[in-house]
């Protein structure tokens, strides 16, 4: 079935009695070409990928609980292509191109807005950082604009730019920046698989992988063994454990990070708005709530919830930003489990498993990589060789100290990401 | 989360640093090897459920902690002193 404007409105005329599910529920096979363990965004990608870039068709994705119900389903939803160091900068730029044609592609309505990502400056130090982090972006054949205040306040005139502490001193905009919907981008990609032959499974916990001289045979599930010989572990917070089946040990500590959801508000806030400086980010749904988060609980956590210090952290920063949202009600938060890397940044490598591969350590930045993430990954376990905007998120970079990305310039170390 | 700090009592995490799981009680050999290193720097267990964090009361009495708890729930069993668990693995 595709979807069009003619179907949507004869479907609306007729009483919306002639849709279909979006894809199968099949039971698993005892054998795969490739199995995906993870039925989330990456994972979900990852087998469309596979399937329409490089012909594998016979592929499961085993899902533990339904599709796109981790983090793909409860983050904040930017899509932006504003990093600084090589190696991120020419991936988020692959993956952005590749959410600007989504919807066509996958023939799904994805809702991406490219409304604008400002990320706020409040010194003259920090101006010089973003005008720097603007010419990378640029030289990486992406947008940015530097703006002065005057051009902040055209854009948000609602922030408190004379505050005491961090006065407004001028933002680095990016406009093909912005959001999308989030489950859209799980479903699109699900539905987009299954058409091509990919099995989705869910209910299906993955308990082993099994592997014989060296080389990865095939996995144990909830629902019984299936053999393949090409595995790939896509499962974000969860990876520690899933890799430990396979006698890995990961550079990767799970953290708790939190959001918000403010009740529906009519339009107020046209773009995302990050403001750095009180680890504060906010941008307002198409349903009209204020969606913002701020940074980790920065302890190790699998709670899926978060404690109270970083929530007033976060409602305090807001308001210290923009003042106006103070009337506003928090209609609830959630926390998500965060696989966080020493340096911050992500990892799309193979392992020392024959035919196992590994896609991880997204940290809390996972949503925009939704589909580079799943094309470089798809192009690795189809060809075993790296996919050139991803090739530098190796495993080994930590045991080399060679290729460290360390965006935020504090070290490589666990907790201070 | 409250910490039952063994020198000042229950105390809000607000006044309390995380430094990470605590392998820093079992410190490698400085002529260990890459692979010891590696293990020790980076890699981690990562468990859900009780797990062993070090925690440093920076807004309190200043110790060094070994704080026993449950990941899953936030649960905390046990909160030592590092110095005598150090002492105690001897």
């Amino acid at each position: 079935m595709r979807f069009s404007g003619l179907r949507v409105l004869r479907q609306g005329l007729t009483g919306n009695k002639g849709w279909t599910p979006h894809w199968r529920d099949p039971e698993p096979k005892a054998e795969y070409d490739a199995i995906i363990i993870g039925g989330g965004g990456h994972g979900l990608s990852t087998a469309y990928y596979l399937a329409k870039e490089h012909g594998m068709t016979n592929i499961a994705v085993l899902e533990k609980g339904y599709l796109g119900g981790g983090n793909v389903g409860r983050n904040t939803t930017i899509v932006r292509a504003n990093y600084f160091l090589p190696g991120n900068s020419e991936f988020y730029s692959h993956s952005l191109k590749l959410w600007e044609g989504l919807e066509q592609d996958l023939n799904y309505n994805v809702m991406h807005s490219q409304r604008g990502v400002i990320n706020l400056f409040h010194s003259d130090g920090q101006r010089d950082a973003f005008a720097r982090r603007g010419n990378a972006m640029i030289n990486q054949g992406d947008d940015a604009e530097l703006l002065d205040v005057a051009g902040v306040r055209r854009l948000l005139p609602y922030l408190d730019f004379e505050n005491a502490r961090f006065p407004i001193y001028g933002g680095l905009l990016h406009r093909r920046g912005g959001t999308a919907r989030h489950d859209a981008v799980a479903w699109g990609y699900a539905r987009g698989a299954d058409q091509r032959g990919v099995d989705l499974i869910q209910q299906c916990e993955v308990t082993g992988i099994d592997i014989e001289n060296g080389k990865v045979t095939g996995v144990q599930t909830t629902r019984g063994a299936i053999k393949a010989k090409k595995v790939g572990i896509v499962v974000a917070g969860r990876s520690g454990q899933v890799a430990a089946m396979a006698g890995m040990r990961l550079p990767i500590e799970s953290h708790v990070l939190q959001a918000f959801v403010s009740e529906g508000l009519k339009p107020v806030i046209d773009h995302v708005v990050s403001f750095g400086m009180g680890h504060f980010y906010i941008s307002q749904s198409d349903k009209g709530g204020l969606v913002f988060g701020g940074d980790l609980d920065f302890y190790a956590s699998y709670a899926s919830r978060g404690n109270m210090p970083m929530m007033e952290h976060v409602m305090e920063a807001g308001m210290t930003l923009m003042p106006m949202i103070g009337k506003s009600k928090v209609l609830r938060s959630w926390g998500g489990i965060m696989d966080m890397t020493p340096d911050g940044s992500p990892i799309i490598d193979k392992t020392e498993t024959d035919g196992l591969f590994i896609d991880c350590g997204w940290c809390y930045g996972g949503f925009k990589a939704v589909p580079g993430s799943g094309f470089s990954f798809a192009h690795l376990m189809a060809t075993g060789n790296h996919h050139a905007p991803a090739a530098k998120f190796r495993l080994d970079r930590f045991s080399t100290g060679k290729g460290l990305m360390d965006e935020e310039g504090t070290g490589a170390q666990h907790n201070l990401h | 989360m409250r910490i039952d700090c063994p020198l000042c009592g229950p105390r809000d995490r607000r006044e309390f640093y995380y430094q990470g799981e605590a392998v820093a009680l079992a410190r490698p050999d400085p002529e260990a090897g890459d692979a010891a290193w590696e293990n020790y720097v980076h890699l981690r267990e990562n468990p859900t459920g009780e797990r062993r964090d070090l925690w440093h009361h920076e807004g309190g009495c200043g110790a060094w902690l070994v704080v026993t708890r449950n990941t899953t729930t936030h649960e905390v069993f046990k909160v030592e002193l590092a110095t005598d668990v150090k002492r105690s693995m001897a």
